[in-house]
């Protein structure tokens, strides 16, 4: 009975960091429908800031305190600079953007916590007074998890209070409803917003600092909490934080006896929590529906044209060029060209759904680095020839993505990008966990093409074939009535349904046609590297995909391509430099702050005529 | 017939607007006194709302001025409009559906206007009963009276000098028609300004002592409300 006893309560102290950190998150979402990627960071950074605070000032158990405090603080005013330096200029900008200028954030505090802090992992502090054990029927249960228990209900308490007794409160919550409305009234909603920033980051930072003495402070901390700080939220029910409390709860007690029975498999029990709960209360066990769509899609204004004959030729030179190109590159360009457009199959597949499909994924790379795995797996484990291998890894990734996808279409808008977001968080995980399987960290090597592709230059035109069938057999899917179909689903799925089109079905088959091609992608691209790792399905892969998408435009089909051109020549350019983070998050904060329409909007409004010319919104082209 | 003063509260001239690429407001001109109730009247789909709308900066004017008591105001955000002593009443009610009635009337709160007594919950409660009855349940648990009374409450929380209404009596019983409009009366004596959307004539006729008459965006028609013709309301206003 001890042991059982002491294994509840470590649940209950492991749930009180991981919600303080979803309840802000969750806040700062539903006031400012910022989807804060870097939330993560801001949990990071309370725990190393907390280490340096404890360790400076004086000992005991005041200044103990005092220092966890301090650190949540410091972390609510970094939110609060954030905040007032650049969410508050781009807040009209799609909501994408705003995704892509937080990840932003999130690489430039990765690097700068890298710089100030150090590689090296820290070991935290024990807290003064609690750093004993109690015994609970003949089990020893640490004080100082006793401690964390106690503090997520307070905080549970105290944020009721603020929300429910205060007249700010009261603003807050009439602004997650109605912005507008609340403007209307005489609320400056710039100064709410800020306070709602300090005080989602203040909780993260206090997450943070409080698991200090528990789990130390490391620099993989920020992905590790957001991916299950999406998890609690969405279980809990976006915006509801009771429900983050309950979902906290759970999901921790869940790691705790996950821990003694099957070790290792702490996310897949996550996973299979939260399918359960979605599909049981696809809002979540306390939120509440989305309402009805108000409004058409934004996509709608952009109709995709087929190819003009200015594109057609472009097309046909582009192929021509990339033909001809090994008659005069070396080995290394066509390694990088070979890349690229592997990559833009990834991104092109990515597009398709979030484009033309609506559905935007914050995990696509568990298809991309799942089909890189499954080929490798194959030739790793049976011997599996390459061709066979290539055939293989999109078939296991459209299977995958029908799983996924099965969940996923269930939910909507930033709802569905949470849920990508943490399926592919749980498979990365699996692959790193399960080692003696996937080879862990330490990735699987020695994947080469059968002989005959052996040669590079073979090599360069099977890549280039494959990866341009596969953009064009995309391309032409739009096309056919089962992307009709698909685009009539995003632009609005009441009247989509109303003519007999299955939304959800069709929602289901395009996320799972994107998964094979993207395991395609992946598939080649293993045998190009001749090795693959977990970062090819890591979260900071599915936003090398996601961001390459939206630099190119989400508006035009020939945006992905464009896309993951520019964006592994700057990787290809920046990733040799120390600190590569920082300036490729720099970059992105300035594309973001210059052009917050997104690049192709800011041109198609720069050459936009005046208003009144029907003309003007729809001259973009595929 | 009340007699008003001479400086004008609000000037709108000329003013332009546009939903994305469509033009609706074509050179909106005209002006309200202070003290005065006035109505803009047109069929559906003139530009009322639209109108209103610009004023409070809720849609920004491409061209033209607007000049609140003398300020220009156009381009300023619609939080810093209200400040300045305006109160808007959307068409489409627009009640905090999660917050109870009370925590709706606390968000409108603003602070008193000089010289006058201010509006509290209590005060409010007397002149809707209904509201009174209801005052911890949700907004959106409410009728839709009630919830129409509500979000005309909640504007007057903010004290304002300048009360826009869009179509207020819409949806509302006639008793609480006859109510609303004693009330609207009420804020003229306190020197109030009234500027209404309206449909019914009926109502507006009661309150408003001017009325333009709004078609395809502009204001076609100004008289004095009681010198409105049969006339010009068949021309102007029958659907
Ligand atoms: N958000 C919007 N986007 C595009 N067009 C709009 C929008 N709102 C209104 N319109 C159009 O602007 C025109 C004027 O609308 P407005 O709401 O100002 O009319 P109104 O005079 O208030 O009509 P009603 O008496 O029906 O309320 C209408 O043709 C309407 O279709
Ligand atoms: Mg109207």
């Amino acid at each position: 009975m001890g042991p059982f006893i002491v294994q509840f309560l470590t649940g209950l102290s492991n749930a009180s960091a991981l919600f303080l950190v979803a309840a802000g998150l969750s806040l700062i979402f539903g006031v400012s429908r910022v989807v804060n990627m870097a939330h993560g960071s801001f949990y990071m950074v309370g725990a190393y800031v907390a280490y340096f605070a404890i360790s400076w000032l004086p000992k005991g158990g005041f200044w103990f305190w005092g220092g966890i405090l301090i650190a949540a603080v410091v972390v609510g005013l970094l939110g609060t600079v954030v905040e007032v330096l650049l969410l508050r200029r781009i807040y009209r900008a799609p909501e994408l953007f705003m995704l892509m200028a937080t990840f932003a954030v999130l690489l430039v505090i990765q690097d700068l916590a890298l710089w100030v802090f150090g590689a090296e992992d820290l070991l935290g502090p024990r807290a003064p007074g609690l750093d004993g054990s109690i015994q609970i029927l003949g089990a020893l249960m640490p004080e100082y998890d006793i401690a964390l228990i106690l503090i997520a209900p307070l905080v549970l308490v105290g944020l009721w209070f603020l929300l429910n007794r205060t007249r700010w409160g009261v603003l807050v919550r009439a602004a997650t409803e109605d912005r507008e409305m609340l403007a209307a009234l005489g609320v400056n909603q710039k100064r709410l917003f800020t306070g709602v920033f300090f005080l989602g980051s203040f909780l993260a930072g206090l997450g943070g600092a409080v698991q200090l003495p528990k789990g130390g402070a490391d620099l993989l901390m920020d992905l590790n909490v957001i991916a299950a700080a999406f998890v609690v939220v969405v279980v809990g029910g976006m915006g509801s934080i009771p429900g983050a409390f309950l979902a906290a709860l759970i999901l921790g007690e869940l790691t705790s006896f996950g821990v003694l029975f099957i070790p290792q498999s702490t996310l897949v029990m996550m996973f299979f929590v939260m399918a359960v709960v979605l599909v049981i209360r696809p809002y979540g066990l306390l939120g509440k529906p989305e309402g009805v769509e108000h409004t058409v899609s934004e996509l709608a204004q952009w109709p995709l044209r087929k190819a003009s004959r200015k594109l057609r030729v472009t097309g046909a030179v582009l192929a021509a060029v990339l033909l001809a190109f090994p008659l005069f590159a070396g080995s290394f360009q066509l390694i990088l060209i070979g890349e690229i457009a592997m990559f833009a199959l990834a991104c092109m597949s990515l597009f398709f759904i979030t484009g033309p499909g609506g559905m935007v994924s914050f995990g696509h790379a568990a298809f991309f680095g799942g089909g890189a795995y499954a080929a490798a797996l194959f030739v790793h484990h049976v011997n599996t020839p390459m061709e066979l291998a290539l055939l293989l890894a999109p078939t296991c990734m459209a299977l995958l993505a029908l799983v996924i996808g099965w969940f996923c279409v269930r939910l909507s808008g930033v709802y569905l990008a949470m849920l990508t977001l943490a399926f592919a968080q749980i498979c990365w995980a699996v692959v790193c966990q399960w080692g003696r399987f996937t080879g862990g960290d330490d990735g699987v090597l020695g994947i080469w093409p059968s002989p005959w592709a052996g040669n590079e230059v073979i090599f360069y035109y099977l890549a280039i074939i494959i990866s341009g069938g596969g953009i064009l057999a995309l391309r032409y899917l739009l096309f056919t009535p089962f992307g009709y179909a698909m685009r009539a689903c995003r632009d609005s799925r009441l009247r989509a349904a109303a003519i007999g089109i299955h939304v959800r079905r069709r929602q289901w088959y395009s996320f799972a046609v994107a998964g094979m091609f993207a395991g395609l992608a992946g598939g080649i691209y293993v045998f190009s590297k001749g090795s693959v790792f977990p970062y090819e399905m890591s979260i900071p892969r599915s936003f090398d995909i996601l961001l390459s998408v939206l630099l190119g435009g989400i508006h035009s089909l020939s945006g992905p391509v464009v896309g993951s051109a520019a964006f592994i020549g700057l990787e290809d350019l920046i990733s040799r430099v120390h600190f590569w983070r920082l300036i490729l998050g720099s970059i992105f904060i300035l594309l973001v702050v210059c052009f917050p329409q997104g690049i192709a909007g800011y041109f198609s409004a720069r050459f936009a005529k005046e208003p009144g010319d029907q003309e003007a919104g729809s001259e973009r082209s595929g | 017939m009340q007699r008003h003063g001479k400086e004008k509260i609000l000037e709108v001239k000329g003013v332009r607007t546009y939903y994305g690429k469509a033009q609706i407001l074509f050179d909106m001109t005209f002006s309200i006194r202070r003290g005065e109730a006035a109505v803009l009247l047109g069929r559906n789909g003139a530009g009322k709302s639209t109108t209103l709308k610009s004023v409070m900066g809720l849609v920004s004017p491409k061209q033209g001025e607007i000049l609140f008591k003398g300020r220009s105001i156009a381009g300023l955000p619609t939080y810093k409009i209200c400040s300045l002593g305006m109160g808007y009443v959307p068409e489409d009610r627009r009640i905090f559906a999660g917050l109870t009635v009370a925590e709706n009337l606390e968000v409108g709160r603003r602070p008193p206007r000089a010289g006058f007594e201010p509006w509290t919950p209590e005060r409010l409660y007397d002149l809707f009963p209904n509201l009174q009855v209801h005052k911890d349940r949700l907004g959106g648990r409410i009728s839709g009276g009630e919830q129409q009374m509500l979000t005309i409450a909640r504007t007057l929380m903010g004290n304002p000098e300048l009360m826009i209404l869009d179509e207020p009596s819409e949806g509302l019983a006639p008793v609480i028609v006859d109510q609303l409009a004693a009330t609207l009366e009420n804020l003229k004596q306190d020197r109030v300004t009234v500027l209404l959307a309206e449909q019914n004539l009926g109502f507006a006729g009661r309150i408003c002592d001017r009325a333009f008459i709004v078609d395809h965006g502009a204001v076609c028609h100004d008289s004095p409300m009681h010198e409105l013709s049969a006339g010009v309301c068949e021309r102007f206003l029958a659907v």
